[in-house]
């Protein structure tokens, strides 16, 4: 599967929202990570960091960053950071900030770094109790839709039609990807984004922006994965882009869990669903009823959103 | 003026994590520790504790957030029992892994099912092996002053520790406990300072990924720690000693040094033991007990050392490994093996008693004591006590 002509319009340099953005320059990611060649997940944290600075501390339970940060004495994340265990990114997050709170430092922001499998799946339990307490850090989802450290499972973040090693394929009907923006907007945290790597100003700012608020937060950044999505590494930023661009994945950003401002939310196009689909093998199998389900689900829930803005009148785009 | 009062062994806890400085408290409101954690909640509410207090929604993520405080170089503590310890496992090990000194009070409670709430030692034996100090106590005196020891003795050997005490016989049963001087307590035990933490200032990443080549180390070290908390143990008991008057050492011997026929106890049924062995001494009979108060190190040489009579001993063990038998009686002859293979050492008889609450009165370890000096018995692996065939 190569590189080939699409139906995308848009150009490079769009910017939601259309303001003018300057990434800063200093790079707190070192090279020499083990991340795959076209990880949308490693462009994810080194953008992150960019708009978090150095004065952070991370929390990464089990996942893809757990292991490409490299092994004992090595790391190269950069900032502090411990490993916890697989279900536990959100609750150890909270006894970071407690013991900086305890200890008067209220600067430094904590952040936990978390997979789809960690977050939607084996630590949502843990999520959800710190949203509720309000805890003060930012907890992050690079979300590749599967687990795909252990050798690409389904994980409640595998939308429907991908294929896995673990999909059951017409056994129990088509599955559907968990919500998980809308599960922490019932919460009404303080603060819930969603962001992708080819959209880098745009997830530079929500992190910046993230930063200087109190209480929990939440960014969901769909994150591109070569060898589980099947597709050849120069094509991350290009998947990135369409995911965006065919409505599967809006741009947006939530405030207090109703006041809603989109980044960019694009009316889901059959043909550019098709083009994202076409790029990537764990779609190949996919049925015709897999793809018009996915369609309607992202016109649902891309309709939501709409009106979601239009209620609080924040539309940005 | 000496501060006397009349409490139960939850507000023993908590008025010894009170007084120890601690930083973060996590915790999980389960039935069986609910007054430790309502007490510590509200003194973090009303101001006269310091601390951030973390109500959690589970016993696992909330000795998660303990882990998170102690790395980032807090003093923390959190408290449990039972299905919230199983709960807990996993982080327990990682607890110990990363060498952090957590201090938990866990009520020994039985392990459901079928449901029970009463005590047995069966929730902090199934973790013997997560490299955690285990140490149980038999009074709200001895609860108290542990609690404040168990800190500095974690922020020593850089292990955690878990604090054990039977539910309602301590937990929920008021003594008069002498309350330690705040000023003398802060002495004893300055705020903790890090080795390691993490800090933007200086960054580390803690747990990273480690190959063959470095692993095993980290466990051997954890063991040297180990086999070091064993002195450290006892000369924290010495200087408590000094500040306080009470003293405490890994295990607690009652008329031991001339004993043929010798008790080995833990928990409160090392109070009760004492009624029956001085019945039997007042018959002649040259009977004694041990309490051992520290499980995890098993202190053998010290058990050794306080038995130089002993030619039968009989553990009681509130507790069973189904298949072998009593978890201190199995601890007690693997220690011993080497020593009585070369000197001809006592025998060993465990007696396994009160599990899921089931009271152990004086007059059930009088039976045991007459059980282990009959003259012509044989040396049997295990016995039941008080319990029916059915």
């Amino acid at each position: 599967m190569g590189e080939r002509e699409g139906k995308l319009k848009t150009e490079q340099g769009t910017k939601p929202g259309g303001r003018h953005f300057e990434l800063p320059a200093e790079e707190i990611l070192s090279s020499g990570h083990l991340a795959c060649p076209g990880c949308g997940g490693i462009l994810a944290i080194r953008l992150a960091l960019k708009g978090l600075g150095r004065d952070s501390i991370f929390v990464i339970p089990a996942c893809c960053m757990a292991v490409v940060d490299g092994p004992f004495p090595m790391s190269a994340i950069g900032v502090p950071m411990m490993h916890t265990a697989f279900e536990t990114a959100a609750s150890t997050a909270t006894g970071v900030r407690a013991s900086l709170t305890a200890r008067g430092n209220e600067h430094t922001t904590v952040v936990a770094w978390a997979g789809d499998g960690a977050t939607f799946d084996i630590g949502f339990q843990a999520l959800s109790a710190s949203a509720v307490r309000n805890d003060d850090f930012l907890y992050v989802c690079y979300d590749n839709e599967a687990y795909m450290n252990t050798g690409v499972q389904q994980s409640s973040a595998t939308p429907t039609g991908a294929s896995t090693t673990t999909t059951l394929r017409g056994a129990g009907g088509m599955t559907i990807k968990k919500d998980i923006g809308a599960i922490l907007a019932a919460h009404r945290i303080p603060y819930l984004a969603t962001a992708t790597p080819a959209f880098p100003d745009d997830l530079v700012r929500k992190f910046e922006k993230a930063r200087g608020m109190t209480g929990f937060r939440f960014i969901h950044i769909l994150a591109p994965c070569p060898p589980g999505h099947k597709f050849p590494a120069e094509s991350t930023i290009r998947i990135s882009r369409l995911a965006v661009e065919s409505g599967l994945f809006p741009l947006y950003e939530a405030e207090g869990g109703r006041d809603y401002t989109i980044s960019r939310a694009k009316e889901p196009d059959a043909d550019l669903i098709s083009e994202y689909l076409s790029l990537q093998g764990r779609f190949s199998g996919m049925s015709d009823a897999e793809v018009a389900f996915l369609l309607d689900i992202a016109k649902e829930r891309t309709s939501d959103l709409k009106e979601k803005a239009g209620r609080t009148g924040r539309k940005d785009e | 003026m000496v501060d006397k009062r009349v409490i139960d062994g939850n507000q023993a806890v908590s008025l010894g994590v009170k007084l120890s400085g601690v930083e973060v408290i996590a915790a999980y409101p389960i039935t069986p520790q609910t007054s430790i954690v309502e007490e510590l909640s509200n003194y973090c509410d009303d101001g006269s504790m310091d601390a951030v207090f973390i109500h959690s929604e589970s016993e696992h993520s909330a000795i998660a957030t303990c882990i998170g405080a102690a790395n980032a170089g807090s003093r923390v503590f959190t408290a449990t029992s039972s299905q919230g310890l199983a709960l807990m496992h996993e982080l327990l090990h990682w607890a110990a892994g990363s060498r952090l000194p957590i201090v938990l009070a866990n009520i020994n409670r039985a392990m459901a099912p079928p449901w029970t709430i009463f005590t047995d030692q069966s929730d902090s034996l199934s973790q013997r092996d997560t490299g955690w100090l285990q140490l149980y106590c038999c009074s709200n005196q001895e609860v108290l002053d542990t609690v404040i020891m168990s800190f500095n003795i974690a922020e020593q050997v850089l292990l955690p520790v878990m604090l054990v005490l039977d539910a309602f016989v301590l937990s929920h049963t008021s003594e008069i406990v002498e309350v330690p001087n705040a000023e003398d307590v802060a002495r004893y035990l300055p705020p903790r300072e890090p080795i390691y933490r993490l800090d933007p200032e200086e960054p580390h990443t803690i747990g990273g990924l480690m190959p063959p080549d470095s692993f095993m180390e980290t466990r051997y070290n954890m063991h040297k720690a180990m086999e070091e908390a064993v002195a450290v143990l006892a000369a924290e008991g010495k200087k408590f000693e000094r500040m306080t008057g009470r003293g405490y050492g890994t295990v607690e011997p009652y008329l031991c040094d001339d004993a043929e026929f010798v008790l080995l106890t833990s928990g409160t049924i090392g109070s009760t033991a004492r009624i029956a062995v001085d019945k039997l001494r007042e018959e002649g009979v040259p009977a004694g007990m041990l309490r051992v108060r520290l499980f995890r190190p098993f202190p053998a040489r010290d058990i050794a050392a306080a038995l130089p009579a002993a030619k039968r001993i009989g553990v009681i063990d509130r507790n069973i490994s189904y298949g072998h038998g009593g978890i201190f009686a199995q601890e007690l002859k693997s220690s011993f093996y080497t020593d009585s293979v070369r000197s001809g050492g006592p025998e060993v008889t465990g007696f396994v008693a009160g599990l899921g609450g089931r009271d152990v009165t004086p007059d059930h370890v009088e039976g045991i004591l007459r059980r282990l000096i009959e003259p012509e018995r044989a040396p049997s692996g295990i016995e039941w006590v008080n319990v029916r065939e059915s």
